[in-house]
């Protein structure tokens, strides 16, 4: 798979407050909650990001609450993967359950707001198309790749349970 | 070769002799736990696959506590949803408002989560119940929408870390400094994917209350999951209360972690962690200058009834500062009884404290005391994230219910020492 679009930094720890304040945990409305994606970070997110752009930020995203709503109002807004040095774990397994594609790589400080970077998790490589540069992405594990190719946990179990 | 208790428990739940971090496998639950803001999505999700029945009505527990009673309508409709579907699917563990608690709180004290057990939950402080020698872990909704399905969720076995507590514990030290303490030590991704083991004279002196505080906060140094192995006190805890058969797991001597941590209690004083990081520790004494708005003494990590005598302890008898306002939330109906059989209410409110029925409330700033812009709160709960309790620009400081309540009738960050009051006393 290539993927192609804009990112847009942030820093380490960004935690499920940020990606989604607890104010607004009172629906599960995947359009409603975008609209707040990442709104105590930067406001303006969910109005700056277009279709098919990247979250990229440090260490330890999405730690903090198991809410599931932050990937679903990151996946709302368009973004097509999140990059980061390191994820949290209740935040990684809930983007694998629920098809949010999330790479993990360890040059991601390099990458700056409005770089272009094409993706090409096949090669499991990062293309900085702005900077010129490439970087590597760690390899996604075979159960998980499982589980995005399925489209998530649900199917996943359900497939099983039908073989 | 020796495991841990973690991957004794993993491994007896997945039917292996033997697992090892790393490993993938698939494993039976004890029980599944999601709460008001939780199982929404979890309910959507399972009610798409067309299942005509939840796998065991006994093994799911369903706790509306975040946005209880509701705040508002749309809070109202989710909490509606979760008492639809227990109520199609007789979902035997489901809490009225009436008989309900904060979930970390209420499920040990309703005697669900026994030693031994493997239990995940959709909300991240569902580690707590490793005080009781238990695996148990934070997950998301999805997983436990296939779980209500299935009964059973993957892991990745963790790597585990241990804590060696030793020492003699100083005053106003509880369960809450010493994970604090860690915490400041190895930061919020210092155990990230891994389970947290604790021992040692300082953890088997401490009590229950507090070790729950201790296993409730791993998930804030980015654990997997915390756990103490059970001695004579998670006995005597779980004996009156517990619904099932329970089993004991111990670390073998030559298990392997990846890394050992000893932790003298002689150098911990009472913890304040400073905005917006759980990691941001400094001990009590050098945090005096921070004149707070509000003080709130509750949640799951610090609404127990231990907690609760403590307070009164440093609030008897004295009066919150002017323009404070001092918020106590007892976790659980029971732990609020008691604190009214035992004169503690009395002595909340006529030091001029509110007290509410439980609820998670102000923890994730969801209702019950959010803060305005620019304001500052000492709290007993376990985040201080930017805007975790209300405006982006307001602050959380986190403490013990000592320094929290010494806090409230200071105006301002301090201890109880300041007030005179002496722990033994
Ligand atoms: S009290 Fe706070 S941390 Fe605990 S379950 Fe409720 S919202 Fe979460």
């Amino acid at each position: 798979m290539i993927l192609k679009g804009k990112a847009w930094k942030y820093g380490d720890d960004i935690n499920t407050d940020l990606i989604i304040p607890a104010r607004y945990l009172n629906t599960s409305d995947p359009l409603e909650l975008a609209k707040h994606c990442m709104e105590d970070e930067d406001p303006d997110f969910p109005k700056k990001v277009s279709k098919g752009d990247f979250i990229v930020a440090g260490k330890n995203f999405g730690c903090g609450s198991s809410r599931e709503h932050a990937p679903i109002s990151i996946k709302a807004t368009g973004v097509s993967a999140v990059i980061a040095k390191s994820f949290a774990r209740i935040f990684y397994r809930n983007a694998f359950n629920m098809g949010l594609l999330i790479l993990e790589c360890a040059e991601a400080d390099d990458i700056s707001t409005g770089d272009e970077l094409e993706v090409d998790t096949e090669k499991g490589l990062i293309k900085n198309l702005t900077k010129n540069k490439s970087y590597q992405i760690k390899p996604i594990p075979p159960f998980m790749e499982e589980l995005l190719s399925a489209g998530g946990l649900m199917e996943y179990v359900l497939k099983k349970r039908e073989s | 070769m020796g495991m841990t208790i973690t991957e004794k428990i993993l491994a007896d739940h997945c039917g292996k002799k033997e697992v090892s971090p790393g490993e993938l496998i698939m494993a039976k639950v004890d029980l599944v736990l999601a709460n008001d803001v939780t199982a929404p999505i979890a309910i959507k999700e399972f009610e798409k696959t067309g299942a005509k029945d939840v796998f065991d009505k006994t093994k799911i527990a369903l706790v509306p506590d975040h946005f209880t009673p509701n705040k508002d309508i749309n809070s109202a409709e989710q909490a509606k949803l979760v008492r639809d579907f227990a109520k199609k699917y007789g979902i035997v563990n489901y809490f009225e408002i009436g008989e309900m608690g904060i979930e970390h709180a209420l499920l040990p004290e309703k005697g669900l989560v026994v030693p031994g057990d493997l239990v995940i939950g959709a909300d991240s402080h569902t580690c707590t119940y490793g005080a009781l020698g238990a695996f148990a872990t934070g997950v998301g909704s999805t997983d436990v929408a296939a779980c209500f399905l299935t009964g059973q969720a993957w892991f990745k076995v963790p790597e585990s870390i241990k804590f060696i507590v030793y020492g003699k514990r100083k005053s106003f030290v509880y369960g809450k400094d010493i994970i604090l303490y860690i915490i400041g030590k190895i930061g919020v991704d210092g155990a990230l994917y891994k389970a947290m083991e604790f021992e040692g004279e300082g953890i088997s002196e401490l009590s229950m209350d507090s070790r729950f505080s201790i296993t409730n906060m791993a998930i804030e140094a980015g654990g997997k999951s915390g756990i103490i192995a059970p001695d004579d006190k998670t006995i005597e805890f779980v004996k009156t209360r517990a619904k099932r058969e329970w089993k004991i797991y111990y670390s073998d001597k030559d298990a392997k972690y990846s890394e050992i941590y000893e932790i003298n209690l002689s150098d911990v004083e009472p913890q304040v962690a400073f905005p917006h990081l759980p990691e941001n520790t400094k001990p009590v004494s050098e945090s005096t200058n921070v004149k707070i708005d509000q003080v709130v003494i509750g949640s799951c990590t610090n609404g127990r009834m231990e907690d609760m005598r403590i307070t009164a302890k440093i609030l008897r008898g004295k009066k919150v500062a002017p323009y404070v306002r001092l918020i106590i939330i007892p976790a659980t109906q029971e732990i609020y009884k008691n604190c009214i059989k035992e004169g503690l209410v009395d002595i909340f409110i006529d030091a001029g404290a509110v007290v509410s029925t439980p609820t998670c409330g102000p923890c994730l700033g969801g209702h019950m005391g959010i803060l305005a812009k620019g304001e500052k709160a000492i709290a007993t709960t376990n985040r201080n994230f930017v805007g975790r309790m209300g405006h982006p620009e307001s602050e959380v400081y986190l403490s013990n219910p000592a320094v929290a309540a010494a806090s409230a009738v200071l105006g301002r960050i301090g201890s109880p020492e300041e007030l005179g009051i002496k722990e033994s006393e």
